[in-house]
């Protein structure tokens, strides 16, 4: 039974509030009608009593406290899915903007979904070869991982995402056609969501892909929307369709602003720079939904793209994000400035998944000790150009020097590779053991000796 | 009112504090957490979305309790002790609500075998049967607490559940009470013992870092504070894989499903070096996963402890890991943000502190009611915000713990694992368990420890001199001193989870390997002080084959290392003479 109210309370931003309301469910959906006709959509987020908050998704503006419908649905937020949603664009509450018909299914999902339990979820082991090599080799993508990017204002993490998009062989062996690609847009700029668009097209992969856009000015609650609807969508694909999804989302940094302002209208008690102390539940709930289920074809692998406030990696969003993501692929400012594409550093950098998804049986058995090695070496570089910054290039001990030529040429050649390169797996190892060539060979104490004779050359 | 896990409820005068309750038609289960008068405040273990307004509140008359008794080991329960294996089965792969309260499994039929017989006096936690849970572990059946009289009936050895009366024990006031295998107990108190006894023996680890410089006591407290891809997850898990407690409570607060998917699958796998069977076979799992509702998370800490201190008062050794207890804490502050309490620091509550002391103080090596000594390590992980240990959980969590294991992001950077920071971690058990090593190694450890750290502190700070004015200026001695420093930390602190060997060390063979460093050091001293230039007295090969030794040398061929020994006492005589002649 739908009831509708004609009186409001009080409008504040996003929220609306109304009392004497009957029998109503927490985190139902409302729809508000102006006395213009136009329609949002809402959902409850409090009840005291008789009285009810309501937090609107789409503009407040031209709501006045009298004269507006508000009829509550007692459902919770859901979407129609179905095999038709490929190839199409949504907002961010899940509604066509391309001109499309709606979609029409029987079957409709809770946005939020519902906590995978640990049981049943399948530990992931098998990479994703990105033809990327410093995430191939020192940050190794799994199939059904969540690997944000660590990004800053104007960094080309955009560029990056479309390369893994096109470059990524997350299909199975058995066929070629059961991956999809779900896009979330999450406050990003109009010619940013074009960018991607336009990758996507140029990657011959725009039938794959399912986007849900929320522009910088859209309305912000819609944002909390958005992610949920492309997780809810990706989950579909992947456990309904058994398709293996790579999820892109961008920018968690909008999306955790998005919170953080509906919190400071609920007048919440605020925890660490004003974001609200469930900021890290809130965000769990969203990357928690990558996996694998036990005995399902599909995964679900989900790239978050965050730009660091400031470039700060100890700012509440990435750090909570690291808190529950497998690793982070973290992108830096100094690194793009030297001109190198793409500006992955890799000391903070880590994929958590890849120990058990590398070496042998899964990508060459050289692999961990490699990685290992890259990653000791280059930190050991790091202290070497801090002491060269004093003492001068020149008064280095000889050791010293081939470390420094290291770091250049790691820099260079295996860190640097053009928007269009695709390396291999095994390019990529090969690559490595080229630069380890380059020390002196007692410095190699993370390789074991037999990998050594057998792959130096 | 009803905002996210906490709700309002009215007429509850007739309700208890810290009751558990149902919440509405989908029988949520929730507790009550303060009453006002005709007003209750409930928290509610699961998603409260669809819950309306003037939906009933169910009281179930007790407090927020959980079934011990046989069917523990081996399986994973969410935070309020519901079997996640059963709610898969039940309701697939996704967690749905209003599942009700399950527990451990009341179908299973296990042997019991009993130690008591009709016309004996028993009293409580006194052990009166048992069954083998799995085959690594028996299970004593305990006379619940406030039970002492005598036995007045007692059923045939043979199989039964968990439900089944298994004796009738009549006490001096003529009562009956029926002793079940399995019984109650409310999560947030604390379960009975005969005393507290000293702390005297180590946790032995096989963590090289651990066991010798910073170790940890059986009944001990340790925090491993560290920001996220330090390492805490993987250091707890290889204590709980490789720690010689009996049994191991794993919790997995509010991180990641796939670690404890990680668990459930590696855990089966490996084999206890002691017992030869699969440590799954002496691992209780408790997981609530970030995803997982906020209030059970609060609540599956105090699920944890409690299972501990089940099994120690079957005289066990047990250790508690909770990963992690930052999760916990920002569940308090999420709760008490709902019911609008007056915030301390960052948001937390001001209870923060007595909350966190209460937990810790479960934790202790204890002779149980029944006489015998048993013990709960807690070893609790802290995921600090941005990675600053001046945090509210970690200071605090600080005043409460005796060993701190700081973990280092510039350590994880380069890959030294486990990047447990030397510099500012401590252990307060050091002087307590002094006389284990004694017993065990047949010596005092203390002076080469000592002297080892003094050495990696030298190191620290003449690396701030090399920083400045480079490694060449320093005098042979010193440049000595940094050699060494990377051959500890390379050779020694460094240890590989992923090397069959390494993974676990005995603590003879780490001694042995320190011993080993030390008098690589003291033969390199001594020849630089006969005027030998640094460039002949570190060896490259010999400096490499030295770090080598935890791959080279297997830990069943300890005695090996007295070759090395001798290789080094060769190497330096020999130079020594050439200089001298």
């Amino acid at each position: 039974m739908k009831r509708e109210y004609l009186k409001l309370d009080r409008v504040k931003g996003a929220l609306i509030e109304l009392s004497k309301i009957h029998s109503v469910g927490y985190g139902e959906i409302v729809e508000i009608t102006d006395r213009n006709g136009k329609t949002m959509v809402g959902r409850v987020i409090k009840i005291d009593g008789d009285d009810v908050v309501v937090q609107v998704f789409g503009a407040t503006m031209g709501i006045s406290v009298e004269n507006t419908k508000v009829s509550f649905q007692g459902k919770a937020f859901e979407i129609p899915l179905s095999k038709s949603i490929m190839g199409r664009t949504f907002n961010g509450i899940g509604q066509p903007i391309d001109g499309g018909g709606a979609i029409y299914s029987e079957n409709t999902f809770n946005v939020n979904g519902r906590p995978l339990n640990p049981v049943s979820r399948e530990y992931p082991r098998n990479y994703i070869q990105t033809g990327i090599s410093s995430i191939d080799g020192l940050t190794t993508l799994i199939r059904g991982q969540k690997l944000p990017i660590f990004s800053g204002a104007g960094l080309p993490h955009n560029e990056l995402a479309a390369q893994i998009v096109r470059q990524a062989k997350i299909q199975s062996k058995e066929g070629d056609n059961n991956f999809s690609i779900v896009f979330a847009a999450i406050g990003v700029k109009h010619d940013e969501a074009f960018f991607f668009e336009e990758a996507f097209k140029k990657a011959g992969v725009q039938e794959k892909v399912v986007m849900y856009v929320n522009y910088a000015d859209d309305p912000i609650m819609e944002r909390i929307i958005a992610p949920r609807c492309a997780l809810t969508a990706a989950e579909y694909l992947a456990y309904e369709e058994n398709q293996h999804v790579l999820v892109i989302m961008t920018d968690i940094t909008s999306y955790g602003e998005a919170l953080r302002e509906v919190s400071s209208l609920r007048e919440e008690v605020p925890s660490r720079r004003g974001y609200p102390g469930y900021l890290y539940s809130d965000l769990a709930a969203l990357y928690e939904r990558a996996g694998m289920i036990h005995d399902v074809e599909g995964s679900v692998t989900l790239i978050p793209i965050l730009t660091m406030p400031n470039d700060d990696i100890t700012h509440p969003i990435p750090d909570l994000t690291g808190y529950i993501t497998e690793g982070q692929v973290v992108l830096e400012r100094a690194l793009d400035q030297k001109g190198i594409y793409p500006p992955i550093n890799v000391l903070p950098s880590l994929s958590r998944l890849m120990k058990d998804g590398i070496g042998e049986g899964f990508t060459r058995e050289d692999h961990p000790d490699v990685s290992n090695q890259l990653f000791s070496a280059y930190s050991k570089v790091q202290e070497i150009r801090a002491l060269a910054q004093i003492v001068g290039e020149e008064d280095l001990s000889e050791k010293d020097k081939k470390y420094m030529k290291f770091g250049d040429a790691f820099e260079k050649r295996f860190v640097t590779q053009s928007f269009t390169e695709n390396r291999d797996m095994g390019d990529t190892l090969d690559l490595a053991w080229q630069l380890l060539k380059l020390l002196p060979k007692e410095e190699l104490d993370r390789l074991n000796p037999e990998l050594i004779e057998k792959y130096m050359k | 009112m009803i905002n996210g896990p906490v709700i309002l409820g009215k007429n509850m005068t007739g309700f208890k504090m810290r009751e558990m309750v149902t919440v509405g038609k989908m029988k949520l289960i929730g507790e009550v957490i303060s009453i006002d008068g005709d007003f209750g405040t409930v928290q509610v273990y699961e998603e409260t979305e669809g819950l309306k307004r003037g939906e009933d509140i169910v009281s179930t008359g007790k407090p927020l309790s959980l079934k011990l008794g046989p069917g523990m080991l081996g399986n994973m329960f969410d935070g309020i002790q519901r079997p996640l294996k059963k709610i898969r089965d039940d309701h697939g792969s996704f967690i749905p609500e209003g599942i009700g309260l399950l527990s451990i499994d009341e179908e299973m039929l296990w042997d019991v075998e009993f130690l008591v017989s009709e016309g004996d006096y028993v009293k409580q936690g006194q052990v009166f049967g048992k069954v083998e849970e799995t085959p690594l572990i028996t299970h004593k059946l305990l006379i619940p607490a406030g039970v002492e009289g005598k036995v007045t009936f007692r059923t045939a050895p043979g199989k039964y559940n968990i439900n089944e009366v298994l004796l009738k024990v009549t006490d001096l006031d003529g009562e009956k009470h029926d002793v079940k295998m399995h019984q109650e107990w409310p999560v947030r108190v604390q379960r009975p013992v005969e005393k507290r006894l000293q702390i005297d023996k180590l946790l032995v680890t096989g963590q090289r870092v651990l066991d010798i410089f910073f170790p940890i006591a059986k009944g001990g407290t340790a925090a491993i504070p560290g920001g996220f891809g330090t390492g805490k997850t993987m250091t707890q898990h290889q204590l709980a894989k490789w720690s010689d407690a009996d049994i191991i409570v794993y919790v997995g607060c509010g991180e990641r499903g796939n670690e404890m998917t990680e668990v459930l699958e590696d855990f089966p796998k490996l084999i206890d070096p002691k017992s030869n069977r699969p440590i799954m076979e002496r691992t209780v799992l408790i997981a609530n996963t970030s995803n997982m509702p906020v209030a059970a998370r609060e609540a599956s800490i105090y699920t944890g402890i409690t299972m501990a201190e089940y099994f120690r008062d079957m005289g066990y050794n047990v250790a508690i890991m909770a990963d992690s207890t930052s999760r916990w804490a920002e569940a308090l502050r999420e709760i008490s943000g709902r019911l609008e309490e007056m915030p301390a620091e960052e948001g937390y509550p001001a209870y923060l502190p007595s909350r966190l002391a209460q937990f810790y103080e479960r934790a202790g090596y204890v002779k149980t009611l029944s006489g015998e000594e048993g013990s709960v390590t807690i070893i609790g992980a802290v995921s600090p915000a941005g990675g600053d240990f001046s945090e509210p959980v970690t200071e605090n969590t600080k005043r409460f713990v005796n060993v701190f294991l700081g973990l280092d992001r510039e350590l994880a950077y380069s890959r030294h694992y486990p990047a447990i920071n030397w510099l500012n971690s401590y252990s307060g058990y050091s002087e307590m368990i002094k006389k284990f090593y004694e017993r065990e190694l047949d010596e005092d450890i203390e002076g080469i420890r000592n002297r080892m750290l003094n050495l990696l502190f030298d190191e620290s700070r003449l690396l701030e001199i090399v920083l400045l004015v480079g490694e060449d200026v320093l005098p042979d001695d010193q440049r000595l001193i940094l050699e060494i420093a990377r051959v500890l930390k390379i050779g020694f602190l460094q240890q590989n989870a992923f090397h069959k060997d390494d993974t676990y060390v005995p603590l003879k063979k780490q001694l042995e390997m320190l011993k080993t460093i030390e008098l690589l050091y003291e033969r390199g001293l001594k020849a630089i002080k006969m005027g030998i230039p640094i460039s002949r007295v570190r060896d490259a090969e010999l400096y490499e084959d030295v770090i080598k030794i935890k791959y080279t040398i297997s830990n069943d061929e300890i005695e090996k290392l007295q070759g090395m020994n001798t290789r080094i006492n060769d190497f330096y005589n020999q130079l020594e003479s050439e200089y001298s002649a």
